[in-house]
């Protein structure tokens, strides 16, 4: 057994006396008339405190259980310190994002949950620590950095092609991202609500995406506009796709195509990439019933439920067909849904949706269910409890019950194998059976959140970067004279 | 951002732009669109292209001024910029060497229609063209049209030009006297193709509908298109537009296009008291 000095117990006793600092939400009478950010953040003195709680682990557990690897007591003891440009410095040795991550990762499944205060229930907010971070870090040029010739392409502007940009920018590589739609951030875009993730902030992280040297190229579909084929014949070295899933699911059921049934994806990019809540200042109409039934347990279901509360929904309910406990949605935006009167309906789901003769929708129908055997994916399996029909009436219903792959790319690239779903297949260092071409985050097969997203596309980058330098040896081995050269 | 290099007026509030956009010029294919955006604030809005020409680099949009960002189309001139020009989009017209082919078109459909009756010419068809509108002011591109086809029929509303009724007359009339049809195609408002599917139906010619839904982000990835295709939903925007017109649930079509009406109604409303 280790035994501890006096001056260490008297540390780690100090550091207990600091009490949790609590994450400030803005008063849901207030935030559910408008689409500015619900949570605070932590002030400069609050985070100064709540960095002086973090123990300094000696075999710290945050960071085994942060799927990017930060170091997280580093840069916690930077704001200790209040040596604030250090941690975000030492954050972005890892991740180029902290604006967002900071914001939307589940940290209470991962680092917040191995912190060994969780064990007390005060686990350090460290989501919180690193939105601070960010949003004190100061929006400025940084030098350009020296290229090493090679150029590589990124499809997809959302967390995963971000995440690669930076990452293979800061190694010297030539990128050049290209999204499909007129403004660039994928799913931080046109999915997630400004009262979640501002526009500023993602604003100031694509700002420093572009201080890295990465262009943008927007209005560009790959596999429309331009293939795989296409980039490789305009020089690209490697390519890497994070294109996203970004194809709703839908229930299958009658009555879903019915005038007032959303996809999710449909009713927020129409508020969130179009603005549609500034209608008719912004021309994107949007219609927003008054008794609205939102389907499906994620982040995007609680998306949608308050984003049609904040635009006038008078009775807003979350149908979901398992328990809350099952819900794969952050624990923080549950309650915040909650919080702001948006009613769960679980253990229901939806049969039939129900419409009048103008073919708008006037009610759902549903069936009660039942928690079995766990299934697959480790959760109960809910079965139907016969006979328990029942219809609510309802005149909007929104489809939040996951996407699947967008198959524009893969129908366009024969190389590129794809699984029946259709998501890109690729071995464990991000490779795709297309010869220099990687993938990650929602377009493979797995990742369900950014941070899965953006450790995935540092793993593509790492291979990526192996990939081209044993290449260069091979040409070196092969060209002597470019050997002497060297 | 894409600079218009031709504008010109082919009818009563029907224009077409000819835009400089050598990377959407060089892979469009007959029955593709774009879509673009006109202002900052603008919405998406879904156009077919007219004509391509990857020499020039240029491709051809004509539209009808209805709405609040069409009426903003029109009002840009030669010089001008789009400010967002996304595409081709969707999947291309399947353009075979079919035998004879009847090209039912009306309204501005007339201009989406003339990329795909071009190429069938050329594959060695022969086209038989029907066109229509409410009346002569409104009839666009028939003279492009007749170089394309063996023989033009033009019928208008009220008779100022053509025969006097609808398509579908003239259609009728052609397969009742039976005129030997391999394939129809169908291009205009959605209640216009209905009638022409109904007809064709009956006479059991395959029969392909463009379809024109509500669309944002036209790449599969909102779901706002979608459209009934023998009972089972699809997205007009990836695994259309065009579709097989027996198929197609036009009354689902049609009360789709219909979702916005009033919000279209007040997006385009001027306020007096504001504006002038």
């Amino acid at each position: 057994m280790i035994r501890m000095s006096d001056e260490s117990k008297k540390h780690i006793i100090s550091k207990y006396v600091i009490k949790k600092q609590k994450v400030s939400t803005r008063p849901v009478a207030e935030r559910i008339k408008d689409f500015q950010e619900v949570s605070l953040g932590l002030n400069k003195e609050q985070a100064i405190l709540e960095a002086n709680r973090c123990l300094q682990c000696p075999k710290p557990k945050c960071i085994v259980s942060c799927p990017i690897g930060i170091d997280i007591p580093k840069f916690i003891r930077c704001i200790a310190n209040e040596n604030f440009e250090d941690a975000i410095n030492k954050i972005r040795e890892k991740n180029g994002l902290a604006d967002v991550t900071g914001r939307v990762c589940p940290q209470e499944k991962l680092c917040q949950a191995a912190c060994v205060l969780a064990n007390k229930d005060v686990p350090i907010t460290i989501g919180a620590l690193e939105r601070f971070a960010a949003d004190v870090s100061i929006d400025k040029e940084i030098k350009a950095l020296k290229s090493n010739g090679k150029k590589v392409a990124v499809i997809g502007s959302g967390p995963a092609g971000l995440t690669a940009a930076v990452d293979l920018a800061i190694l010297g590589y030539e990128v050049t991202i290209y999204e499909a739609f007129h403004e660039s951030g994928g799913v931080l875009t046109y999915g997630i609500p400004a009262f979640r993730l501002p526009k500023e902030v993602i604003g100031k992280a694509m700002r420093y995406v572009k201080y890295l040297g990465v262009k943008i190229e927007k209005n560009v579909i790959i596999g429309k506009s331009l293939t795989l084929y296409d980039l490789f014949e305009l020089g690209y070295d490697c390519i890497f796709i994070g294109s996203g899933a970004g194809s709703p699911k839908f229930l299958h059921i009658l009555g879903e195509n019915l005038n007032g049934v959303y996809s999710a994806n449909e009713f927020l990019t129409r508020c969130n990439l179009m603005r549609a809540y500034k209608f008719p200042e912004h021309s994107t109409p949007v219609y927003v019933g008054k008794q609205v039934a939102v389907i499906g347990g994620g982040n995007v279901a609680m998306d949608s439920a308050r984003t049609a509360l904040r635009l006038g929904a008078n009775d807003v309910r979350i149908v979901y067909r398992r328990s809350e406990k099952e819900m794969p949605a952050r624990i923080e935006e549950v309650k915040n849904t909650k919080d702001e009167g948006v009613k769960f309906m679980t253990l229901a789901n939806p049969l039939k949706i129900l419409g009048n003769n103008q073919a708008h929708v006037t009610g759902l129908e549903c069936i009660r269910m039942e928690l079995g055997e766990p299934d697959t994916s480790g959760r109960r399996r809910p079965v139907e409890v016969k006979g328990s029909n029942f219809t609510i009436n309802v005149d909007m219903v929104i489809v939040a019950i996951g996407q699947k792959p967008n198959p524009i790319i893969s129908r366009t690239t024969p190389e590129l194998k794809v699984d029946k779903e259709g998501y890109i297949i690729v071995d464990d260092r991000g490779r795709t059976s297309f010869e220099k071409v990687w993938a990650a985050g929602d377009i493979v097969p797995g990742p369900e959140t950014v941070i899965e997203a953006m450790s995935g596309a540092k793993n593509a980058v790492k291979d990526i970067h192996l990939y081209m330098k044993r290449r260069e040896e091979k040409e070196l081995v092969l060209n002597p004279v470019l050997a002497w050269k060297f | 951002m894409t600079p218009i290099i031709e504008k010109k007026e082919l009818s009563l509030g029907i224009k077409s732009l000819t835009l400089l956009s050598p990377l959407i010029s060089k892979k469009s294919k007959p029955g593709q669109f774009v879509v673009l955006r006109v202002s900052e604030k603008g919405e998406r809005i879904p156009l077919t292209i007219a004509d391509a020409d990857s020499k020039k680099g240029t491709i051809k949009i004509v539209f009808q001024e209805v709405g609040k960002t069409t009426k903003e189309l029109g009002k840009l001139a030669i010089g001008d910029h789009i400010l967002d020009l996304v595409g081709p989009l969707g999947t291309p017209s399947d353009i075979n060497l079919f035998g004879r082919v009847i090209v039912v078109a009306g309204g501005v459909g007339i201009a989406e229609a003339y990329p795909i009756a071009k190429a069938l010419k050329k594959q060695g068809n022969k086209v038989v063209t029907i066109l229509g509108a409410r009346n002569k002011d409104l009839l666009t591109m028939t003279g492009e049209m007749r170089h394309v086809s063996d023989d033009l029929f033009i019928t208008t509303d009220d008779g100022s030009v053509g025969r006097k009724g609808l398509v579908t007359d003239q259609l009728k009339e052609l397969l009742e006297k039976g005129m030997n049809v391999d394939r129809i195609i169908t291009i205009g408002p959605a209640i216009m193709m209905k009638a022409v599917s109904d007809i064709t139906k009956r006479f059991r010619i395959s029969t392909v509908a463009s379809l024109n839904p509500i669309m944002i982000d036209a790449t599969g990835m909102c779901g706002a298109c979608r459209v009934s295709i023998g009972g089972e939903t699809k997205f007009a925007c990836v695994d259309g537009p065009e579709f097989d017109a027996h198929k197609v649930d036009f009354d689902q079509l049609l009360s789709r296009l219909d979702m916005y009406k009033n919000s279209e109604k007040i997006s385009d409303h001027k306020c007096r008291l504001v504006n002038d």
